[in-house]
């Protein structure tokens, strides 16, 4: 175990675990934020994608002692009041069936825009294609970033 | 088709006709339930389903689980339509597992929305008319000038007007009226119903607040994971654990017992049993299994493996049937009569339903009862199962049901709730299982593995004379069911033939039969069950048949659907909605005119046609596929028309639609669960490879108006798909895919270098 301090969503946290835990599970265990799912714990689905230093990453992959400084935002650090413009095209184009995967989605997104304001649609297929969605709402998370792109246009 | 989950029409009138009951009901419900603190003439309850209170607030409470199929957004629909309730003023609540109150608290076979077609359209009129009747006694006025219109009573002659609010003193005095007294809406008149609403569930899926089974965290809580023997029907030898013992944060191990058929509700509950593992973390217990050094006694199943399930499949179809569906003429016969047979074979392996979450059910055992949190799809049957092993009364287990991360049938199952049951009880604290992506992989209830030989003929005026099809599978009831019970072969095979029963198609002389294969890999209910391998092997054969028969395919299916017939489904013939020659027609003509069916494709391209009725819906596919010269097959666009009766929100039905059809191509391109050892070869999504965004095609989902009594549409669209796509297939290569997913191999143009 291991006394250190994680910023999450502005906030800063003094956590107590082993500094190989991986991120996912301080995340959702021992801060109580369960917005970033578990999905496969090997960096396989995308469930767990939360931002580390303004870059997607998959929490289940990122042990916590790797992290320093970097700021983390999770989904419920991604606005206040779902006003992020991935969240709204998310709601503008009705994407969640489940609703499992869309944290890990919304946030892939999100850094996908931040980098790329308007991504081809290959762009979105090559950023997205590690996010596994079982409802399979694919068609609509393509619109809903094709959405927001346009919006930045 | 597996039943449909319905109030049957005896039962709701008995409900309803006794408007006190439902009065009654309300004191039933929870203190955990919201608005129990407002005191009495504050809040209208004219039902067990909707609370009005003085400031306009409309709470609904809905039974059917979310699992991403939306029944709270459509029980919210019908509901509020013929409230007449405002819909910004609406509040959704899951209702409380309290199945005297509530006896729809599960769902399967896709019969949420027929379900709450039944009784909740009832349920909102008497709560309106309760209404009127109170503004109209209020006012001194005749009801017959009084009408209800966005939580707001309007008296039509003066104008007046009460916002719902204002009448719930007076309306709570009132009885609600009688069933057969009590006017439903018209089409027509409705508000709701048949538009595209916003799902009320999606804010909280945007922002991480939803709460699934795996997000339900109460105070002084403990996480467990469990080592499960990875050969079916194996058992624990020996166990050390002292090494998972010393792993930081594990508080507990202890063996659990494996559950098996109850006799007392005629079921097995299939679990394997296992160490348990219980720590302060999910990762502390995780960490502590793979500490765990385990013996596995593998069981008399190790030598179980998918070929050697293959060829017992093989074997068995040349063999007698042992049970035969349907012979209608003398198939047989005719096939030896007619000159242009064709016979094909096709195999259908294993698939898992690789939930996005995993199983996992939160459990605290306390001295007064048993508290449940589970993503499951059975909410009442939950709570009758921990009674049943607990030995305690119904009423003193509670069960939240949580939103459900997809479910496609496997959270109709007892295991994962009964094992956190089994955790829970050895220890003071709640404590939550999880499964994690290996043991949801590992252990699940698969689709059945199935092989069809279709035999068929035809006339010289190329219809069809004869149609011959031998099924044989994995069969789901043997699963489940008591020894007695399963040796009745017609029971054995009452989830085996749905959608192979009925041909649409006009044939001359008709025959099914079908013949079980023994096997310890557990089955069930896989999103549209046997219609999935059934449809693909049927739709497959009617167009080989075309192809036979020099016509086109959507050609040959229309001139044999073209006269008006009505068909009764053989295996389920109390099912109150026969078939329809001309709702299949409806379906396929818009599905081929809107993929511009005939028009040209470049070379290496082709499309292909097919059609299905599960769940009392219609639907016809249009994939178009590019096949690359080294066989791989790209699924370029789907179009797609459904009939599904009243189509109550027409964006949840395209949804349900384009899932559908994604969910049904992992199995047609690369999604396969083999058996080595008697267990599963994959463990997570390296092995098991489910679509991906890139492989997505452009879906289009039309919808043929219609009206009447919606059907199911959760798992409608799968069927034809995987057809569509082999029939595609053909079309661009002049190869038939008779087993699935696709061996990029037999379509390359060169056959590949052997290595």
């Amino acid at each position: 175990m291991a006394n250190m301090m994680i910023t999450v969503n502005e906030e800063s946290h003094r956590i107590d675990v082993a500094p190989d835990t991986p991120l996912l599970w301080v995340l959702r265990d021992t801060l109580g934020l369960t917005g970033t799912k578990y999905g496969c714990g090997m960096g396989l689905c995308g469930a767990c994608t939360v931002h580390l230093g303004g870059e997607a990453r998959r929490s289940c992959q990122t042990p916590v002692g790797s992290i320093g400084a970097k700021k983390i935002t999770t989904i419920e650090g991604l606005s206040h009041d779902r006003s992020h413009p991935v969240q709204r095209a998310w709601i503008a184009e009705q994407v969640p069936q489940c609703g499992y995967c869309q944290s890990g989605q919304i946030m892939q997104a999100a850094a996908l825009l931040a980098r790329t304001p308007r991504p081809t649609r290959e762009q979105i297929d090559e950023a997205m294609n590690g996010n596994i969605c079982r409802c399979a709402t694919y068609q609509r998370i393509r619109r809903a970033v094709a959405r927001v792109a346009g919006e930045n246009a | 088709m597996i039943p449909q989950s319905q109030v049957s029409r005896r039962e709701f009138l008995k409900t309803s006709a006794n408007g006190s009951v439902a009065l009654i009901l309300g004191f039933y419900l929870p203190a955990r339930g919201s608005g129990q603190n407002i005191p009495d003439g504050q809040v209208f309850r004219p039902n067990a389903w909707i609370r009005i209170t003085r400031d306009n607030q409309v709470t609904l409470l809905t039974e059917i689980p979310e699992m991403g199929q939306g029944p709270r957004t459509v029980d919210t629909m019908i509901l509020a339509d013929e409230l007449e309730a405002d819909w910004s003023t609406i509040r959704v609540e899951q209702a409380p597992v309290i199945p005297e109150t509530y006896k729809n608290l599960k769902t399967g076979g896709s019969g949420g929305t027929g379900t709450a077609w039944d009784y909740m359209r009832m349920v909102g009129a008497q709560a309106r008319e309760m209404l009127l009747t109170a503004a109209a006694q209020q006012w001194g006025v005749d009801k017959k000038d009084c009408r209800a219109e966005n939580s707001t009573v309007v008296h039509g002659p003066s104008g007046r007007r009460f916002r719902y609010g204002e009448l719930v003193a007076a309306a709570s005095k009132l009885p609600a009226p009688k069933a057969e007294n009590t006017l439903l809406k018209s089409t027509a008149e409705f508000r709701f119903i048949g538009k595209s609403m916003p799902r009320v569930d999606v804010p909280s899926k945007v922002d991480g607040s939803g709460v699934f089974g795996i997000d339900v965290r109460v105070p002084g809580m403990l996480f467990s994971v469990i080592a499960r023997c990875p050969h079916f029907g194996g058992k624990l030898q020996s166990y050390d654990a002292t090494a998972a013992k010393a792993v930081p944060g594990v508080h507990a191990v202890f063996p659990i017992a494996p559950l098996g058929f109850l006799p007392k509700v005629e079921r097995n509950i299939n679990t394997a049993g296992g160490i348990a593992v219980v720590a302060d973390s999910t990762w502390s217990a995780m960490q502590g299994r793979k500490a765990l050094k385990i013996s596995w006694d593998k069981g008399p199943n190790a030598s179980e493996t998918t070929a050697a399930i293959s060829k017992q499949l093989k074997e068995q179809v040349a063999a007698p049937p042992s049970f035969v569906a349907v012979n209608q003429g003398d198939a047989l016969k005719a096939l030896q009569e007619n000159v242009k047979r064709v016979d094909a074979f096709y195999e259908l392996p294993f698939q898992a339903h690789a939930t996005m979450e995993p199983m996992n059910t939160t459990v605290h055992v306390r001295e007064d009862g048993i508290e449940v949190w589970s993503p499951t799809q059975i909410g009442a049957g939950l709570q009758e199962e921990i009674a049943l092993l607990s030995g305690l009364p119904a009423k003193q287990v509670t069960v939240h049901m949580t939103l459900c991360g997809g479910s496609f049938g496997r959270r109709y199952q007892w295991d994962f709730p009964a094992e956190a049951w089994q955790v829970a009880k050895e220890m003071k604290q709640p404590v939550q299982l999880l499964w994690t992506r290996e043991d949801d992989m590992q252990h699940d209830f698969y689709r059945q593995y199935s092989y069809h030989h279709l035999s068929g003929c035809l006339d010289a005026q190329n219809n069809i004379a004869a149609w011959s099809h031998r099924a044989v599978s994995t069969p789901i009831r043997a699963v489940f069911d008591s020894p007695e019970t399963l040796k009745n072969p017609k029971h054995v095979a009452s989830q085996e033939l749905g959608g192979a029963d009925v041909v649409p198609y006009a044939v001359s002389n008709f025959r099914l039969d079908y013949s079980p294969v023994h096997s310890a890999v557990p089955r069930a209910w896989w999103r549209s069950v046997e219609t999935s391998f059934n449809a693909f092997a049927t739709e497959c054969f009617v167009d080989e048949l075309a192809y036979a028969a020099g016509r086109d395919p959507y050609e040959f299916r229309m001139n044999l659907l073209r006269e008006d017939r009505k068909l009764p489904w053989i295996m389920w013939p109390d099912d109150p909605h026969p078939l329809e020659t001309r709702r299949f027609r409806a379906v396929l003509q818009m599905a081929a005119e809107k993929s511009g069916w005939g028009t040209p494709l470049p070379a290496g391209q082709g499309r292909g046609i097919a059609c299905c009725c599960s769940f009392r819906s219609y639907i016809a596919h249009v994939a178009e596929v590019s096949v690359e010269k080294d066989g791989t097959v790209h699924v370029r666009r789907v179009a797609s028309a459904v009939d599904c009766g009243t189509a109550v929100n027409p964006d949840g039905v395209r949804a349900m639609t384009e899932g559908a059809i994604n969910y049904a191509l992992t199995p047609v391109l690369s999604g396969e669960i083999t058996i080595k050892d008697g267990g599963v070869e994959q463990g997570n999504f390296d092995g098991y490879q489910v679509l991906r965004m890139s492989d997505a095609p452009d879906v289009e989902v039309h919808i043929v108006p219609s009206d009447g009594d919606p059907g199911g549409m959760g798992e409608t669209g799968v069927p034809p798909l995987a057809p569509a796509v082999a029939n595609a297939v053909f079309a661009a290569t002049g190869k038939r895919l008779r087993r699935l997913p696709i061996d990029p191999a037999s379509l390359a143009a060169t056959p590949p270098a052997s290595s």
